[in-house]
């Protein structure tokens, strides 16, 4: 498959820091590359040279087969951006935001109104079309953001943290959104704090800090490297606790991790849910009372922390309101919550 | 510049340009602002000043509004640097530029919104003016040439102001910074008083402002002088379209493409 955005060696200083040092990246014609990394990662700078609002200090980076530095005009009607700070106009009306962008892509005035109108259907935004942005939410905001970015449906997409400082409803709504674009064939470059983002999105990730690659792969290679899977339980009393450790321990791929104050027991193993089906069918037999149980794979958060030696704190808070919405998700079931409200 | 792409800049312009306007209709707040300073200028300017300063030859109001209408169109054309740091603190600029739109295209429509403004403010002062005496006593077109002359010299400021508005990091320092040097500007000048009695060495500084002459042309246009009172013998206020027509050229050859590679280079904050 042809890299329709590709960056080689990028460098951007500002004085002593290097926003970017040395950065490396590919996103294949119809995938979502996910940029993930804390704040200050660097990830809005890159965001911002490959669609030429900024110019590298070193490296070059083509997007549609076009230099980003050499023909910016080319690259610019190729791609739509839709950035942190949702860049709509507060005094304009919905409706007036994205016809203005239409004209400004060089659309004639007809063809402009009605693709403005399509859009603002397909967000759900069509009641608020003709009140002035001022009275939009901040989802309401966002979401017509990234309509502005849609309006010549050009084939590349950048989103610069889409969903950062939604509510979970709002950001629920915009991955829905996001998802469809991909399957309409769009390439997609996401930059996200959110883990659990660039889990649900991306067909493959790119892990930086200060400017720089520290991980590449898709979600589950990075967790390959984190470790294997393992299996969590908590158990009804005390009492209960040594009988289950000696039941997993049995099962285990490893040493049982005890937390005697919350009654949960940890143990990596290997064989999934058949693993998980006999250790539930052993402790039946035992009549140990299983209050939660699930089989848990690696967080893309346990990455982090494994990769940098630092969590992506900047992500607690959010990513607590996320795992619940997330359920769906087995991998990501009870334990992780339990544990969010454990830490506290 | 090839036909297509000023063809482009001028349709870009145009769609930002009523983009503009669309916010002035919907934050009359502004428009107030911009009027009502002009009409308490008048007011005050012609009732309480007026009382104690003596023009020969010609009623002190009918010297005064042309001096105020160079004041306001100059004081209008801040907003041009206002509204673009506005912009780009909002980060709507960063939509702009990653568009496949004109380069300058932000550039023009702000400043043809902000002259259009200007169009307004000057309706509204002229009705005021007439209301407390002053009259227009040329002839039709040398009159338009007056208000013609006003605008393209606040046209020219814009362009200043757009600079100042793309390098300075809120527009509250556009604010603070116009305030602080306008004054001034608009003070040293023969808007307000003749300058003949001003220090020797402020009076030579007062009548090659281009202020000065703008409101020496508008006068002349309008028909508010007097052979009682001359103009000051200084070839700037003896020839006072030409010397401000040359600071229109001199300004806009200087701040268009100095605001244009700004512009490029300008990123959001």
């Amino acid at each position: 498959m042809v890299d329709v955005i590709r960056a080689t060696g990028l460098v951007k200083k500002y004085g002593e820091i290097r926003a970017l040092d040395g950065l490396d990246l590919a996103v294949p014609e119809g995938t979502v590359l996910g940029v993930l990394g804390p704040n200050g990662a660097g990830k809005t700078t890159a965001v911002r040279i490959l669609a030429t609002l900024l110019q590298p200090d070193g490296g070059s980076a083509e997007v549609a087969g076009f230099d980003v530095v050499r023909q910016p005009g080319k690259v610019r009607e190729q791609i739509g951006l839709s950035g942190q700070y949702a860049a709509v106009d507060e005094y304009l009306t919905g409706f007036e935001n994205l016809d203005m962008v239409g004209r400004l892509y060089g659309m004639g005035r007809r063809r402009s109104r009605e693709r403005a109108r399509e859009l603002l259907e397909r967000f759900t935004l069509a009641d608020a079309a003709d009140r002035p942005v001022k009275t939009y939410s901040g989802g309401m905001r966002r979401r017509l953001d990234l309509a502005g970015a849609l309006v010549a449906q050009p084939p590349v997409l950048f989103l610069d943290e889409p969903t950062t400082g939604l509510d979970p409803r709002s950001r629920t709504d915009m991955w829905e959104v996001i998802v469809e674009l991909v399957k309409a064939g769009a390439t997609l470059l996401l930059t996200t704090q959110y883990l659990e983002e660039a889990d649900r999105l991306a067909d493959d990730i790119l892990v930086i800090d200060h400017g720089r690659e520290i991980a590449h792969g898709t979600a589950d290679e990075l967790k390959a490297q984190v470790g294997g899977e393992r299996v969590e339980i908590v158990v009804g009393t005390r009492a209960d606790v040594d009988v289950a450790k000696s039941v997993l321990a049995v099962l285990a791929d490893g040493d049982v991790v005890v937390d005697e104050h919350t009654r949960r027991l940890t143990a990596p193993v290997k064989g999934g849910a058949g693993v998980l089906m006999e250790t539930l069918r052993r402790l039946d037999a035992e009549d140990i009372a299983v209050l939660d149980v699930a089989l848990r794979r690696p967080t893309l958060d346990d990455v982090f922390l494994t990769l940098t030696g630092h969590a992506a704190e900047v992500e607690v808070e959010a990513e607590a309101d996320t795992k619940k919405k997330g359920r769906g998700k087995e991998k990501k079931a009870a334990p992780a919550e339990l544990e969010e409200t454990t830490a506290r | 510049m090839s036909v297509m792409t000023l063809q482009k800049t001028l349709g870009d312009g145009a769609v930002l340009a009523k983009r503009n306007l669309i916010k002035i209709k919907r934050v009359p707040d502004l428009l107030v602002f911009s009027t009502m300073s002009p009409i308490m200028f008048i007011l005050l300017f012609a009732y309480v000043f007026g009382s104690a300063i003596n023009v020969p030859g010609i009623g002190y109001r009918e010297f005064l509004i042309p001096g105020i209408f160079a004041q306001t169109v100059i004081f209008g054309a801040t907003i041009t640097g206002a509204g673009l740091a506005d912009d780009i603190q909002k980060g709507i600029i960063d939509r702009f530029r990653s568009l496949p739109m004109s380069r300058s295209a932000v550039l023009v429509g702000r400043t043809t919104s902000d002259v259009l403004n200007n169009v307004l403010v000057i309706v509204i002062m002229s009705l005021t003016g007439l209301a407390v005496g002053w009259r227009i006593r040329s002839s039709f077109l040398e009159a338009a040439g007056g208000f013609l002359l006003l605008l393209l010299f606040a046209y020219a400021i814009s362009w200043i102001m757009a600079w100042v508005g793309l390098i300075v990091p809120s527009p509250e320092v556009v604010n603070n910074a116009s305030f602080m040097i306008i004054f001034p500007l608009t003070f040293v000048a023969n808007t307000f008083v003749p300058t003949n009695n001003f220090p020797s060495g402020l009076r030579t500084i007062a009548n090659w402002n281009p202020v000065s002459s703008v409101t020496q042309a508008a006068r002349q246009l309008f028909g508010n002088t007097s052979d009682k009172a001359p103009a000051p013998k200084d070839w700037s206020l003896q020839h006072p379209v030409i010397y401000t027509l040359i600071w229109v050229v001199l300004l806009l050859a200087v701040f268009i493409p100095l605001s244009v590679r700004q512009y490029k280079r300008s990123a959001s904050r």
